[in-house]
């Protein structure tokens, strides 16, 4: 029986629900000291003084340094890496671990105390004393466009760059002037806090004969961190170990190279001891980038029927105070795919990168796929109610192939989708969700006058995975590849040893990979054991973000296991004394076709392997294979999702009643993983669509930095999930499979607030900005009906 | 300060500051760093024990104020033999965990839940956890296993 397509139970559960899962907070190091942060109370200022004495006095307090001692002392031998310089002329501002002259976000460190626990750290960084000269703060994209204050002294500009594709400038205009229905619409994508339930922290702990020295790290990205820390800190990178141990969750927060990190493998190294810190909560809003923060303008071109023209996009993109490892590409990641699951003749995108006094930005779950689905899904909205027809009409007229099966299909944001099959995802998520009752009881609602008024959203959404051909990244000027590698080794024992360069942060890797090798391999998924996220363990890999794991680094264990098949075949071959050519295998044993006495297992092959003791000549011994795999396409899931809300028109509250999600990832390893990866992709949409926002006043404090006032959703707030799926295999890997880590994420915010919008539309509300809190919905119906606030 | 506690059936002596969360002594003093920490406003409910039978975030509590109580922690739920608590097993055969992290947690209060309410609606398992925030599950498979250790439908 194959395990791939089984909802086999997670390898990794017995131990973290047992408490027996490490994450770096657990893990403890003789004689190690504990870091705390001085931050930058201000957005933005002159650091014009730093009186460290009493911090340095007081008890358990081992040394106190600021920006200045730090750079004398040799830590660094560059800033902060930004990995993707999107254009020649982007401008990028040096960001080191800890500032000297100028501050340029609240939260930016000024100062590093060490001290022997975390109550006398967080003790001592309040003895410090800054004297800052205050400097305006562009607390908002508007004002960082408005490039009156200057969010970096010396830049001149806030502007970072200009990015445009537009593949014939000639065509998209020749749509716009030809339309007869042109919508032009502003969405403002805010600030999102990532908030994985585990804080980032780290444990740098230096080998005693000094050289050495291991960072246990709650990162994606163990083996992008250990080239990184290389670069910036100069130690060689062979000297460098990088661990990620049980991680509790990522988001895309925690794909980055983060001062802390940096801090705490120089520090351990210079001092021979090791060095540690963990993010409060409510320091995350300042020590860990932001996601989202964008202001978007989409225009829809179209014939009086509806059929799509043309679409033009503009962005304002908030980077923050500093480009972080992938902050600039971010909003780029999403530019292919503003013109969504539709047939779009023209098509323009221009992106302009602004810097402001705020936390960094950078990936967060979708990163610039949810904003472009949330402008385009919202668009297309608009447009059906120009044109007076149905959201659903006017998606199943634009569909490309007609919403009918397609593979290989040239779009002219310049990419090719792998495969889609977008009609059914509608028609099925509209059968689940009883579309045609719940048109008849909103009907029925706003025929009584009822306060409780129902909506309903659609979103057909489609997204990139599979990060990504390391040809096509170099075109997009990103500083990596996107290859992923794998070993597969069998043991002498018959057991399984598969290295992956993927690194799971709750995605159940350890699982997954062992159904693929135990049908690769036909052997018991529980004798597959996965190791990952340990550099030196695993050498090579590019981590995981970007739904990339299975349709990259999957895939490379397929392969693998593929090459070890074909190794054992021979070594089968010749110990039974037949030709390869003749050779079978199934079920993990070798055969010889038109001899059925004779078969041999591949365990059996592997210890044969072992001992070497009658291989075929030339062969080495040992049972073990490797591949890099480079996908030569992206993969493109897609699927259709209906959200059902329910809008108390007294209080503006908005209900989530019901939400239908009916997604294609290509071929499902484990479609309990899958479905789960759906329903946290959901909640995160919904959250960003009703409560979530980093909230910043005038002067860039953020206001709500606590998950006091920062509202990830309850359980309270969600809804069961009424989930489905259609299968329509990717053409971009032999596995067929897709991703779905952030489907969910990239369909639900445009849903959910379709669905408000729907049931707002009586009162001639076109949008509601998000988060649609109840104020914001209280507030627009007040106004609609001409009252006073 | 001395504290004297009976943490999962044994018994346990340290030296903490007045001000020593409760929290921070099980993990750090004792080792037991099962239970996790995911805010600082009591908000997340990563750090939930039993104290004394009831369920309590024990980062909302001093170590001192734990004095002589009777604690278990997600380190005391499985059988000697390593066989999973019934909520335990419920969450691995429901996937009611991705990363694991509020897990510890979620646990703790679920099975407080249920020994106040051995049959709750799926509406009072959701008000019972409501304490309790996970970012990877959306709650749906979590609301699922806590129905099914209940014995409901799963």
């Amino acid at each position: 029986m194959s395990a791939v397509g089984t909802p086999m139970l997670r390898k990794e559960d017995p131990t973290l629900l047992t408490g027996e899962g490490k994450y770096v907070d657990d893990i403890q190091a003789v004689g190690q000291l504990w870091m705390g942060m001085v931050r930058s109370p201000y957005a933005h200022a002159k650091v014009l003084g730093i009186e460290t004495a009493d911090a340095a006095a007081a008890p358990g307090v081992h040394a106190v340094y600021t920006g200045a001692d730090l750079e004398a002392m040799g830590l660094w031998i560059g800033p902060l890496p930004c990995a993707w310089p999107v254009t020649p002329d982007m401008v990028n501002p040096p960001h080191f671990p800890v500032a000297t002259a100028e501050v340029n976000h609240v939260g930016d460190i000024v100062a590093v105390v060490l001290a022997d626990d975390r109550y006398r750290a967080a003790d001592a960084a309040e003895l410090v004393v800054v004297d800052y000269d205050p400097l305006p703060a562009v607390a908002s994209i508007d004002a960082a466009v408005a490039d009156e204050a200057m969010a970096h002294s010396d830049l001149g500009t806030n502007k970072a760059y200009h990015w445009p594709l537009i593949p014939d400038p000639d065509a998209l205009e020749a749509a716009f002037a030809n339309a007869t229905h042109h919508v032009d619409a502003n969405f403002v994508q805010q600030r999102m806090i990532p908030s994985a339930m585990e804080p980032r922290g780290v444990l740098a702990v230096p080998s005693p004969h000094g050289g050495d020295v291991t960072l246990y790290s709650a990162t994606q990205v163990p083996h992008i961190l250990k080239v990184m820390l290389a670069a910036t800190t100069g130690i060689p990178e062979s000297k460098i170990r990088v661990i990620a141990p049980a991680v509790g969750g990522g988001f895309g927060g925690k794909l980055n190279v983060n001062p802390d990190e940096i801090l705490a493998v120089t520090l351990a190294n210079k001092l021979g001891r090791p060095v540690r810190w963990t993010e409060t909560r409510s320091e995350a809003a300042f020590s860990t980038h932001q996601g989202r923060g964008q202001n978007q303008r989409i225009e829809l071109a179209a014939d009086g029927d509806g059929k799509l023209l043309g679409v033009r996009v503009h962005l304002d993109a908030d980077m923050g105070a500093y480009m972080m490892l992938i902050t600039p590409g971010v909003p780029l990641l999403g530019s292919f795919l503003y013109t969504g699951v539709y047939a779009v003749p023209a098509f323009g995108f221009t992106c302009d990168g602004w810097f402001t006094n705020l936390t960094p930005t950078d990936a967060y779950r979708g990163a610039g796929r949810p904003e472009a689905s949330y402008a385009i899904e919202r668009a297309m909205d608009i447009l059906a109610s120009k044109v007076g027809i149905g959201p659903d009409e006017i998606r199943r007229l634009n569909y490309l192939a007609g919403g009918e099966h397609f593979e290989n299909l040239d779009v002219p944001s310049t990419l090719t989708f792998d495969s889609g099959h977008y009609g059914p995802t509608l028609d099925r998520a509209l059968e689940l969700a009883g579309y045609g009752d719940l048109r008849a009881e909103q009907q029925a609602r706003r025929d009584a006058g009822s306060s409780k008024q129902l909506g309903i959203g659609l979103c057909t959404y489609v997204e990139i995975c599979g990060l990504a051909p390391s040809r096509a990244l170099g075109g997009l000027g990103f500083g990596s590849g996107g290859w992923e590698h794998a070993t597969v080794r069998m043991l002498p024992t018959g057991k399984v040893e598969v290295v992956s360069g993927s690194t799971p942060h709750g995605q159940g890797h350890e699982t997954s990979w062992s159904q693929i090798v135990a049908d690769k391999l036909g052997v018991a998924p529980e004798d597959v054991e996965v190791l990952h996220s340990d550099t030196a363990i695993s050498p090579l890999g590019l981590d995981t973000y970007g739904s990339r794991s299975l349709s990259v680094g999957g895939v490379a264990v397929a392969s693998a296991c593929d090459k070890v098949v074909e190794k054992a075949k021979l070594m089968a071959a010749h110990s039974m004394e037949a030709s390869a050519d003749d050779m079978e295998f199934n079920g993990g044993v070798f055969s010889v076709a038109g001899s059925p006495d004779k078969a041999m297992a591949i365990q059996e092959v592997a210890f044969g392997a072992f001992t070497a003791h009658d291989l075929p000549d030339g062969m080495e011994p040992n049972l073990q294979e490797q591949t890099t795999w480079d996908p030569p396409n992206f993969a493109f899931p897609f699927g259709s999702h209906v959200a059902v809300v329910e809008i108390d028109e007294d209080t503006g509250n908005v209900e989530l009643l019901n939400y239908v999600a009916v997604d294609d990832c290509g071929i499902q390893v484990n479609p309990m993983i899958v479905e789960g990866q759906v329903h946290g992709g959901i909640a995160q949409g919904v959250g960003q669509a009703l409560w979530e926002g980093a909230n910043y006043d005038e002067d860039g404090n953020c206001t709500n930095p606590s998950f006091m006032d920062y509202l990830v959703p309850s359980s309270m707030e969600m809804p069961n999930f009424t989930l489905d799926f259609t299968v329509t295999p990717s053409t971009s890997n032999p596995l067929g499979v897709k991703g779905v880590g952030e489907a969910g994420t990239i369909g639900s915010a445009a849903a959910v607030i379709n669905a408000v919008c729907d049931a707002l539309s009586p009162h001639g509300i076109t949008d509601i900005a998000m988060p649609a809190t109840p104020q914001r919905v209280w507030r627009a119906i007040n106004d609609a009906k001409g009252g006073a606030a | 300060m001395e504290v004297h506690v009976t943490v999962n059936g044994k018994s346990h002596s340290g030296d903490c500051e007045p001000r020593t969360l409760l929290v921070h002594f099980i993990r750090e003093q004792l080792g037991l760093t099962g239970t996790n920490i995911g805010c600082d406003t009591s908000s997340c409910g990563a750090c939930t024990v039993h104290i004394d039978g009831e369920s309590v975030k024990s980062c909302t509590m001093f170590a001192v104020q734990a004095r002589d109580a009777d604690i278990t922690t997600i380190e005391g739920m499985a059988d000697d033999d390593g066989t999973l608590h019934p909520m335990q097993q419920a969450f691995m055969e429901c996937h009611g965990l991705q990363c694991g992290y509020c897990t510890p947690g979620m646990v703790m209060a679920a099975t407080s839940l249920l020994s106040e309410n051995p049959s709750p609606s799926e509406t009072e398992v959701r008000e019972g956890l409501e304490g309790n925030l996970c970012r990877c599950t959306g709650y749906h498979n979590i609301v699922k296993s806590v129905l099914a250790a209940a014995g409901g439908e799963s």
